[in-house]
């Protein structure tokens, strides 16, 4: 049981911290277009999270609330990986970020479908649909940025070298991971594979797949990063507990 | 028949015009500066209440707040394209707001200090707003009034969603309801200036009731707004600051007591709370996302070439 609510928060502390980075965009996007798309997408993640937490708030009784699950857990209980919590940065590093997290996403939720829960495969199911959009939009961007100006190309290289390091976590499986029949070797060849023809697409090189990763987040050892987020998140919850909003 | 009593012949009965029409060359300025302006608040507007996306208190409101604030991107959208129909660009448009040569609505420029702000925006902003947009959906302009159509529909969402709010605040602890009678405290007398100044201040109003871009006067919506709200405001069992505020049983209408027009000209100027700070992060997003944009230029360009070479 511990394994499973411990999977599903994971599911959806990834979801919510994605969603909320990318709301970071909103008034402030590069173009009122993708102002919108980046909106639409953190919206989507917010609903996943939503269905995750949900569901593990049922697993853990108690009185646990999706909102009780997001607001008053703090950083060492939080399993999202590092990837996601990175800062936004500029919009190469925001939409390399999201293209290396929707493509791990869009695969572990196909993977899913092989779960024995039916409830994780019933959302699963419901969000690869909004994923593969999300897979589209960001791949889009990524090829843009690589063969655009000699600028884009230079923004999103650099974006390469700082967000390469967190992506060797996401295919690295916590305990908690072991018993969800998802095959970690077909999951982590499809994302190469994909990653792979898109940036050739893209003319950027695909760093050394030795190269250092950095973990933890999985297990609750985080960057410094999401402290930061969740002081700002959970402010109103945590100021004026017991209140209804 | 000339040009111009054809024009207003169409006017009077109810034709829509359209941007291949002949219009007199006020008409089209009038209405590039009223729809740029009204797309400019849509966009500058997301700014006090994208600011508190990351800070509310709960995953469903959150998620409202991300909605509302898109929405209001894609009013935004609407309107510069009904605008680029009357012969401008976008790009030109943003440049008046950048310049400062375009304005957007004052309301903009005050704080958004507490979440119950939120709320406030909601039931007052957008609800005053929608009480100027409903008669713009059957204004003389057809891409005007159909965005317009599209638009109210889903500021009528955000007013009720607001109140909500609000509610939930009313009826909760004590530090929520002082946070919510404060947040109205500070929205009441701005939303009522989002009407624009008094009838007899306000010069270009005959002209455009003529032309059917205005149907209703600055001080007869701020009228039907008043009297609206200080029925709703009982619901929430708080009040609106305002001692005048009684009803007349004559008029059928409240009394009101007397708008600070100095504060609301201080605003216009750009000298209110936060002028300087959402035009800043306007212009900011506009210049950070320069290199954006080239790239999504230059690889069109890119494509378009290779497909050209492909098919030759
Ligand atoms: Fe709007
Ligand atoms: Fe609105």
């Amino acid at each position: 049981m511990d394994q499973l609510i411990n999977y599903t928060l994971f599911l959806a502390d990834n979801a919510l911290i994605m969603g909320h980075r990318n709301s970071e965009w909103c008034g402030h996007g590069p173009i009122l277009e993708q102002d919108i798309a980046i909106s639409n997408i953190a919206l989507d993640l917010i609903g996943q999270a939503r269905n995750f937490y949900q569901y593990a708030a049922t697993l853990i009784g108690n009185n646990a609330t999706e909102d009780s699950l997001a607001y008053l857990r703090d950083v060492k209980e939080y399993k999202n990986c590092l990837l996601v919590e990175q800062p936004n940065a500029d919009w190469a590093q925001t939409v390399l970020k999201q293209f290396f997290f929707s493509t791990f996403q869009y695969y572990l939720y196909q993977q899913l479908q092989n779960n024995n829960d039916e409830q994780l495969k019933a959302i699963a199911a419901k969000a690869l649909k909004e994923v593969t959009y999300h897979v589209r939009w960001s791949s889009e961007w990524v090829i843009r940025l690589g063969d655009g100006t000699e600028e884009s190309k230079k923004r999103i290289v650099k974006a390469v070298d700082e967000l390469w390091m967190f992506t060797g976590e996401l295919f690295e499986p916590a305990s908690y991971e072991l018993n969800t029949n998802i095959d970690f070797i077909f999951l982590k060849e499809n994302w190469n594979k994909r990653i792979r023809s898109i940036f050739a697409e893209a003319t950027i090189d695909v760093p050394a797949e030795t190269s250092w990763h950095q973990s933890g987040g999985k297990i609750g050892n985080h960057s410094e990063h999401l402290g930061f987020i969740l002081a700002e998140m959970q402010f109103l919850q945590r100021a004026y507990p017991n209140s209804e909003w | 028949m000339n040009l111009e009593e054809n024009f207003q012949q169409k006017v009077d009965d109810e034709i829509k015009i359209e941007p291949k029409d002949w219009m007199p060359e006020k008409y089209r300025q009038t209405l590039i500066r009223q729809i740029s302006q009204h797309a400019h608040s849509e966009i500058v507007g997301m700014l006090p209440e994208g600011n508190w996306i990351t800070r509310a208190p709960s995953l469903r409101r959150k998620a409202i707040l991300i909605a509302k604030v898109q929405d209001e991107a894609g009013h935004g959208l609407y309107l510069y394209s009904a605008a680029e129909t009357l012969g401008i660009s976008r790009d030109e448009m943003y440049d008046q707001l950048h310049t400062g040569k375009a304005k957007y609505s004052s309301i903009f420029n005050y704080p958004t200090l507490t979440w119950a702000d939120i709320g406030a925006i909601g039931w007052l902003v957008d609800g005053a707003a929608i009480l100027n947009q409903i008669p713009l959906c059957r204004t003389s302009f057809g891409p005007y009034a159909r965005a317009m159509v599209r638009v109210c529909k889903e500021e009528s969402f955000h007013q009720r969603q607001g109140f909500e709010l609000l509610l939930t605040l009313s009826q909760g602890t004590e530090a929520q309801k002082k946070m919510c009678q404060d947040a109205i405290n500070r929205w009441w007398w701005p939303s009522l200036m989002m009407f624009g100044p008094n009838d007899d201040a306000s010069p270009h109003t005959a002209q455009s009731m003529k032309w059917k871009i205005k149907r209703f006067t600055n001080d007869e919506l701020r009228q039907k707004f008043i009297d609206m709200i200080a029925e709703q405001v009982k619901v929430l069992n708080m009040t609106l600051p305002d001692d005048e505020l009684k009803w007349n049983e004559e008029r059928k209408h409240y009394d009101f007591g007397k708008i600070n027009w100095e504060e609301f000209w201080q605003v216009v100027g750009g000298n209110g709370p936060c002028n300087k700070q959402r035009l800043d992060a306007r212009k900011n997003a506009w210049a950070d996302g320069e290199w954006v944009r080239e790239a999504a230029t230059a690889y069109a360009e890119k494509k378009l070439a290779k497909q050209t070479t492909n098919a030759a």
